[in-house]
């Protein structure tokens, strides 16, 4: 679903190399879940995966559901079905939330050549992805993540995942500012977005959203590498002993 | 440099860059000139001139001494220079001061309207009759210096409400005219107000009398049409008490090298208890995108008197075109509690200027004045907002709050914000809050990630902090200012 081909990327403006040649695969129908230290690069990745242009690919390939992807803009690699859950949800203000949302919605429709949704059809779309997430619809007459609260802006970002339903979901420390309650959400909506066809990459600094989002492979990265790979046990593992111990062993 | 060479620095730039510079190379829709026989004064400009203006205007004799008045003050003026706009001298001895279509129109029948006349205003999307109609919008339609259309005159008269040209409204209601013209911009007031004084062609008229709301929206088209043409027009809209008028104006002209004048004035006046709300999109033609060569010259004096109790005048304006706006609707507050508001979005992109803001001036007791101000500029532009709010002795218990946002897209443009707080008593109070942003790759990055297009995400931030303005325009307007600034900003992320 998503290959990873020795993935190197600097921040354009300091010209600071942060990847330094990622190896990754996920299959369809797999969870992964990316640890690492803090300036690891592990959210760099997501970031460069989604095609942020504050980084430039150096060298590597992107291989989405079979398609290279590190040529496309950041609106086309959504359109493909990449999906990335920002650790930090951008503010944008008099946006209204809901428009915003059958925008993108409509947005991928039209790439498929199905027809866009009217206010009203996308009203009906949208109960079933509300409910899903547990969110009021009082947030979608706020303007987008708007003087959100921390965990208002996560709890967002997966209602906007659960609408898109992507191929592959990067979920970018979902788990920072959310307590034990909104952590068990999100799992339960990545188990109910979960099929045989699609993919999840979780990102985290600590294991205990891993207790609600199982993944079936564990990397750990350090210093711009994957330097082990494992089942969940490497999480508890990382968690437990931390990263020092790591990378020497690859 | 070898083509090899120039394609790898073309690669090197970013993605967004390259479509940038496609936005900006957008073109001007209203662009085009309507081949119709015009009768032109001759250039220049003395008292035969203005004889010659007021002897076709069929006007009464007040109006000829007004003007040859307000020329004798103009021949004693100079440019005024403090504004922060740069423009060559303008030579007005090279602009022809009277411009008409030759076909007389007979006013009521749009059949008899020149069918070429008809299709500019269908290409500018204005069909005089079926769809305005349909929105239930009277439409007055200027046309280089006349009116050429007025709809709906006759149903709003049975309302007592008259809206017809200027012209019109001087042989028919020439006490009303003669009282109210130059009450509120006198010709002494500037050097542009002098000079419309003087040269003024045509405008719109529009009287609502004692206690009536107006059945409908009112709405005048300007377009300039000939080449070294300036438009002089001048709006007059007077609201008895108790009552209320909305008033739109929308403008285009054709593309030409060489720079046309614009020196419009506009008077509102509002008794007790009255309400006016005068919304403006200006899209006048903004200049060559490349060389910033041609365009309009937007220098307009709009003033609006409060002279009621309780009286309110609101302007709202979207200024996009022009290569040069220069204006300041304003609020005289006099009437004790009355109310001013100012609601702007202006948008620079290319090379155009605009220096442009409001004035409040607090008279009466408990007046209460809003601003919200929004300047975009993009490309090369420059965007300034200039106000004054000043609380005179009088105005005790007086009170203002104003807003100034400014929002940046690329780096080559420029923003300022010069506001002016003049409180001359204790009981005042006045709020001022601004900001400048730039348009965050972040937040372009965060909604295109979504799988929404560049121009898309960028039409959508730009909108989303206009908001506050858009909100007070009528929704027919709203939508068609959105779509304006949609197009202005097309490939203009940098």
């Amino acid at each position: 679903m998503l290959e990873i081909k020795n993935l190197h990327a600097k921040i354009v403006e300091e010209n600071l190399p942060i990847l330094k040649g990622v190896n990754l695969t996920i299959k369809a129908g797999e969870t992964h879940a990316i640890m690492g230290p803090n300036g690891s690069g592990k959210s760099t990745l997501s970031k460069v995966l989604a095609g942020d242009p504050a980084y430039e690919i150096t060298a590597g390939e992107i291989i989405l559901d079979g398609k290279p992807i590190q040529e496309e803009s950041e609106t086309d690699r959504a359109l493909m079905g990449l999906f990335m859950a920002f650790q930090y949800p951008v503010e944008v203000p008099g946006v209204n939330n809901g428009s915003f949302l059958r925008m993108a919605y409509n947005a991928q429709r039209k790439f498929r050549e199905e027809e866009e949704v009217d206010p009203l059809e996308f009203q009906t779309v949208l109960e079933k992805k509300l409910n899903l997430v547990g969110m009021d619809e009082s947030f979608l007459d706020r303007d987008l993540n708007f003087g959100f609260s921390g965990g208002e802006k996560k709890r967002n970002e997966i209602l906007q995942m659960a609408v898109l339903d992507p191929k592959v979901a990067i979920l970018d420390e979902t788990d920072s500012g959310l307590d034990v309650d909104a952590l068990k959400s999100v799992g339960e909506v990545v188990s109910a977005l979960k099929r045989p066809d699609n993919a999840f990459l979780v990102i985290t600094h600590y294991q205990r959203l891993l207790n609600y989002i199982v993944p079936d492979v564990v990397h750990a990265m350090v210093d711009g590498r994957i330097v082990q790979t494992g089942d969940k046990s490497l999480a508890l593992t990382l968690d437990e002993h931390g990263y020092e111990t790591v990378g020497t062993a690859s | 440099m070898t083509e090899k060479d120039e394609e790898m620095i073309e690669t090197m730039q970013s993605k967004h860059d390259k479509t940038i510079d496609e936005m900006v190379n957008k073109d001007y829709e209203f662009g085009f000139q309507t081949d119709i026989e015009t009768e032109l004064a001759p250039k220049g400009l003395n008292e035969d001139t203005i004889r010659f203006i007021s002897k076709k205007k069929n006007e009464p004799e007040f109006m000829l001494e007004f003007r040859l008045k307000a020329y004798k003050h103009w021949l004693t003026m100079k440019e005024p220079e403090w504004s922060v706009v740069k423009y060559p001298p303008i030579d007005f001895q090279d602009i022809h001061y009277y411009a008409a279509p030759k076909k007389k129109i007979e006013l009521e029948s749009m059949d008899d309207v020149d069918p070429e006349l008809k299709r500019t205003f269908e290409k500018l999307g204005i069909p005089l009759l079926e769809q305005k109609r349909m929105a239930g919008v009277a439409v007055d339609a200027i046309f280089d210096s006349v009116s050429v259309a007025t709809t709906y005159k006759k149903k709003l008269l049975e309302h007592g409400v008259v809206f017809c040209p200027i012209s019109e409204a001087l042989e028919e209601y020439p006490e009303l005219v003669k009282k109210y013209m130059g009450s509120v911009v006198p010709h002494t007031d500037n050097f542009y107000a002098a000079l419309n004084a003087a040269v003024f062609t045509d405008g719109s008229f529009v009287y609502i009398p004692k206690g009536v709301k107006c059945p409908m929206d009112l709405s005048s088209y300007f377009r300039i049409n000939t080449e070294n043409t300036g438009q002089f027009e001048r709006t007059l809209i007077i609201c008895e008490e108790k009552a209320s008028v909305t008033y739109l104006e929308g403008c285009t002209a054709p593309m030409f090298d060489t720079n046309q004048l614009h020196a419009a004035v506009v008077e509102l006046v509002a008794l007790d208890d009255a309400s006016i709300d005068y919304s403006t999109v200006q899209n006048w033609y903004a200049g060559d995108k490349e060389t910033g060569k041609g365009g309009i010259f937007n220098f307009v004096t709009k003033r609006g008197k409060c002279l009621g109790a309780r009286s309110k005048i609101s302007w709202t304006q979207i200024e996009t075109g022009s290569a040069i706006t220069w204006k300041y609707p304003s609020c005289l507050l006099i009437g004790d509690d009355s109310v001013g508001e100012f609601y702007s979005v202006a948008l620079t992109n290319h090379f155009q200027q605009a220096d442009t803001g409001t004035k409040m001036i607090h008279i009466g007791k408990n007046t209460k004045s809003t601003i919200i101000s929004k300047g975009i500029s993009a490309g090369k532009s420059a965007n300034t907002y200039r106000g004054l709010v000043q609380m005179n002795k009088s105005a005790k218990g007086a009170r203002n709050y104003t807003q100034c946002d400014s929002m940046l897209i690329g780096d080559k443009c420029s923003a300022n914000t010069l506001p002016t707080i003049d409180i001359r008593n204790q009981s005042a109070q006045c709020e001022h809050e601004a900001s400048t942003s730039r348009v965050g790759e972040d937040q372009l990055f965060y909604l295109m990630s979504r799988g929404i297009s560049l121009d898309e995400a960028l039409a959508t931030i730009v909108s989303g902090f206009c908001q506050d303005v858009f909100k007070k325009l009528p929704d027919e307007f709203a939508v068609e200012a959105n779509q304006l600034l949609g197009l202005q900003l097309e490939h203009s992320v940098g």
